[in-house]
C-alpha cells in the first residue's frame, strides 16, 4: 500500500433545510487502501458517499481526485463507481448484459467487452448465471453481481453503500473475506459506507468514525479500538468501562473511588473527563487491586467469559472479559486491576 | 376446501349475470330471421350484410383512426407524465389533478370540451375526437404508469449513470424498459376505451365522420336489426383479443 492520497475532502458542509448532513468534514484516501466510514444513521455516510459519486451536490467544501477537481463533473464521466445498498440492478437485463452495460456505455468493441465480462465474471464466480435474470438469483449472488457490474469499469474509486446489509448473517461473514480478498485482487481503491462497526474493524485498513456530520477520529482498526480520542467513538467501537471524574496526573480523580490510573491523551485532557478501560484489560489480581467490589453475575460463551462486578460508588458494574470459564463465582469480592498504559483519558 | 364449497354458488351466479347477455348477442348474431329478437335458424348473412354496409365500415375506420392516434399520443404523453410527476413534485394534489380526467363523468367532460374547442373558434371532426380522447387516456396510461413507478428502485437511474450513462440513454435502455409492462397496459386501456367510447365522440365529432359508436348510436334509432348483433359480436371479439394480448405482454414482460 501507497501513501499516496487518491481522494482529498476538504471542508465538506452539506444541510437539508435545518438538518446538517456534512459539517464540515476533510480527510483523504489513500491508492488502493481500504477505506471504511462508519457511523450510526444519520451520520452523514451516506451523504458523504453521494457526493463523492455525484449525486448530492455540497453546500460548500472541495473533492479532489488525483489532484484534480472532481466536482465539476456529472456522474456519469466520473472514474468512480458505486454499488448500490439496493443493488440496483437492472431487472429486465441478463447478469452478463447488466455488467456489459457499463463498458458499452464507453463504446469499446463487443470483443473486449465480452472478455471482460467473461474475466469478472470468473473473479466474483457466476460464470454459470451469466444468462440469468437478476430476480433468479440469490441476494449473496446479485451482491457479487453488483460487484462485478461495478468493478468492470475499471473505476479508480469503489463506493460501497453498506454492501453486506441486505445478506444474512452466514453469507456476511463469508462476504466480508470475499470483499476484501477481490479489494486485493483488482486493486482498486474501496471506499464502504457501514454502520456495523464489526465489519468496517474486519474490512478495512483505515476507519473514520461519523457522528453528525462530523468526522470524530481516523484511525486504523487496532488504532481506533486501543486509542479512541472521544467518549463517542470508544463507545461506538467494542463494550468499555467509563469512570468519570477529573483529569489528574497519572490518569484520572474519580470521587469516592479515589485516582484510577491511565495514559494522559495528547493533546492533555484537564478538568471533567473519562477514565476509559476495555473489558480484556482488565484483570483479577491477589490482594490490594485498583477497585474491590463484589461479582455480581459472570457469562460464560464458551472461548471466553464475561465477569460484571459492582464496586462500591461507582454505579454501572465494571465489565471484565477473561479466557475460558471464570475464575471467581457469584458474591465473591474480586480486586480489579489494569496497567496504566491500557486505560485512555477522555474529555467529558 | 370442502367447507367453503358454496362459495362457488355466488361465483357462478356472477358469472352468469355477467356473460349471458355476451352470449346472447353472439348467438343473436347467427340469426338467421329478420327479428333481432327470435330465432330464425342458424346463418351468417348479417356478417354479410355488415360488410356491404358502407356507413358501418368508414365508421370502423373513422374509430380505428381515433383509437390508434389517440393510444400512440396519450401513451406517449400520459408516461411522460407519471415520470415528470413521480421526479419533479411531491404534491399529492398535482398528482391527483392529473387523473381527474379519468374519474370526472364523461358528458363533463364531453361538454368542457366542446365549449372549450368552439371558443377557441376549432373545426369539429375526427381530429377534435382525437384530441378529446387523448385527454383521458393520458390520465389512465399515467396512473397505471404512476403506479409501477412506485415499485421500481429509485436507483436503477443512478446506477445507470453511475456506469457511465447520460440522462438520454439511461430514459430509454432503462426508465422505459423497466416500465414496459406499465407502458403496454396502459396503451391497451386507452385502445378499448376509445374503440367504444360514445359520449365524449358524440359531442366533439363533426357530422361529416361519424365513429362506429355514433353508426350504431344512429342505426339502433330506427329499432334494433340482427345486423346490430353481428356487429357487437365481432367489437367482442377485438375486445377480448385485445385484453388477452395486453395480460400475456403484461406477463411476458414481468417474468424477465
Amino acid at each position: 500500500m501507497t501513501n499516496k492520497p487518491l481522494v482529498e475532502i476538504q471542508s465538506l458542509s452539506k444541510s437539508y433545510g435545518d438538518v446538517v448532513a456534512l459539517d464540515d468534514v476533510s480527510l483523504s484516501i489513500n491508492e488502493n487502501e481500504f477505506f471504511a466510514l462508519l457511523g450510526p444513521s444519520g451520520c452523514g455516510k451516506t451523504t458523504l458517499l453521494r457526493v463523492i459519486a455525484g449525486f448530492e451536490e455540497p453546500d460548500s467544501g472541495a473533492v479532489l481526485l488525483s489532484g484534480s477537481n472532481l466536482l465539476s463533473l456529472p456522474p456519469h464521466k466520473r472514474p468512480i463507481n458505486l454499488m448500490f445498498q439496493s443493488y440496483a440492478l437492472f431487472p429486465h437485463l441478463s447478469v452478463e448484459r447488466n455488467i456489459a452495460y457499463g463498458l458499452q456505455r464507453e463504446k469499446l468493441p463487443k470483443e473486449e467487452i465480452r472478455a471482460r465480462v467473461d474475466e469478472v465474471l470468473g473473479t466474483v464466480g457466476l460464470r454459470d448465471k451469466a444468462k440469468s435474470r437478476p430476480a433468479q438469483l440469490s441476494g449473496g449472488q446479485r451482491q457479487r453481481v453488483a460487484l462485478a457490474r461495478a468493478i468492470v469499469k475499471r473505476p479508480r474509486l469503489l463506493l460501497l453503500d453498506e454492501p453486506l446489509s441486505a445478506l444474512d448473517r452466514k453469507v456476511r461473514a463469508e462476504m466480508q473475506l470475499e470483499l476484501k480478498r477481490l479489494q486485493h485482487e483488482v486493486g482498486i481503491t474501496f471506499v464502504v459506507v457501514t454502520h456495523d462497526q464489526e465489519e468496517a474493524m474486519s474490512m478495512a485498513d483505515r476507519i473514520a468514525v461519523m457522528s453528525l456530520g462530523q468526522v470524530l477520529q481516523i484511525d486504523t482498526p487496532i488504532g481506533m479500538y486501543q486509542r479512541p480520542s472521544s467518549v463517542f467513538v470508544a463507545d461506538f467501537i467494542g463494550t468499555s468501562n467509563m469512570f468519570a471524574g477529573v483529569a489528574a496526573i497519572g490518569g484520572v480523580d474519580v470521587p469516592n473511588i479515589g485516582l484510577l490510573p491511565g495514559k494522559e491523551a495528547v493533546p492533555a485532557v484537564s478538568g471533567a473527563a473519562y477514565l476509559m478501560v476495555r473489558p480484556e484489560d482488565i484483570q483479577i489480581v491477589e490482594g490490594a487491586g485498583l477497585l474491590t467490589g463484589t461479582v455480581l453475575e459472570t457469562q460464560f460463551f464458551g472461548g471466553a467469559s464475561t465477569i460484571a462486578v459492582l464496586v462500591p460508588g461507582h454505579e454501572v458494574p465494571v465489565v471484565l472479559t477473561c479466557q475460558g470459564s471464570a475464575s471467581v463465582s457469584r458474591g465473591a469480592i474480586a480486586h480489579l486491576a489494569w496497567p496504566a498504559e491500557k486505560a485512555v483519558v477522555l474529555n467529558r | 376446501m370442502r367447507n367453503i364449497g358454496w362459495l362457488r354458488l355466488p361465483l357462478l351466479v356472477t358469472y352468469v349475470f355477467l356473460y349471458v347477455p355476451l352470449v346472447v348477442v353472439v348467438v343473436m348474431s347467427f340469426n338467421g330471421g329478420k327479428q333481432p329478437f327470435s330465432w330464425g335458424g342458424f346463418s351468417t348473412k348479417w356478417y354479410g350484410v355488415l360488410f356491404e354496409d358502407t356507413a358501418v365500415r368508414q365508421g370502423l375506420i373513422n374509430t380505428l383512426i381515433v383509437a390508434v392516434g389517440a393510444t400512440v399520443i396519450a401513451t406517449a404523453l400520459g408516461t411522460l407524465l407519471a415520470i415528470g410527476l413521480s421526479r419533479f413534485t411531491r404534491s399529492a394534489l398535482l398528482e391527483a389533478y392529473s387523473l381527474t380526467p379519468a374519474i370526472i363523468p364523461d358528458l363533463a367532460l364531453a361538454i368542457g370540451l366542446l365549449v372549450l374547442f368552439s371558443a377557441i373558434g376549432m373545426t369539429l371532426g375526427l381530429h377534435s375526437v382525437l384530441l378529446a380522447h387523448v385527454v383521458f387516456g393520458m390520465a389512465f396510461v399515467a396512473a397505471v404508469v404512476t403506479a409501477r413507478l412506485g415499485q421500481n428502485d429509485p436507483s436503477l437511474e443512478e446506477a445507470s449513470g453511475d456506469l457511465g450513462a447520460n440522462a438520454l440513454t439511461t430514459f430509454f435502455k432503462i426508465t422505459v424498459p423497466t416500465l414496459l409492462p406499465a407502458i403496454v397496459a396502459g396503451a391497451l386501456l386507452v385502445f378499448t376505451l376509445s374503440l367504444d367510447e360514445f359520449v365524449i365522440a358524440f359531442f366533439t365529432d363533426g357530422p361529416a365522420t361519424p365513429t362506429l359508436p355514433i353508426v350504431i348510436y344512429s342505426m339502433v334509432r330506427f329499432g334494433v336489426t340482427p345486423e346490430i348483433n353481428a356487429l357487437a359480436a365481432l367489437l367482442l371479439l377485438v375486445s377480448f383479443t385485445v385484453v388477452i394480448a395486453a395480460q400475456r405482454i403484461t406477463k411476458l414482460t414481468d417474468a424477465v
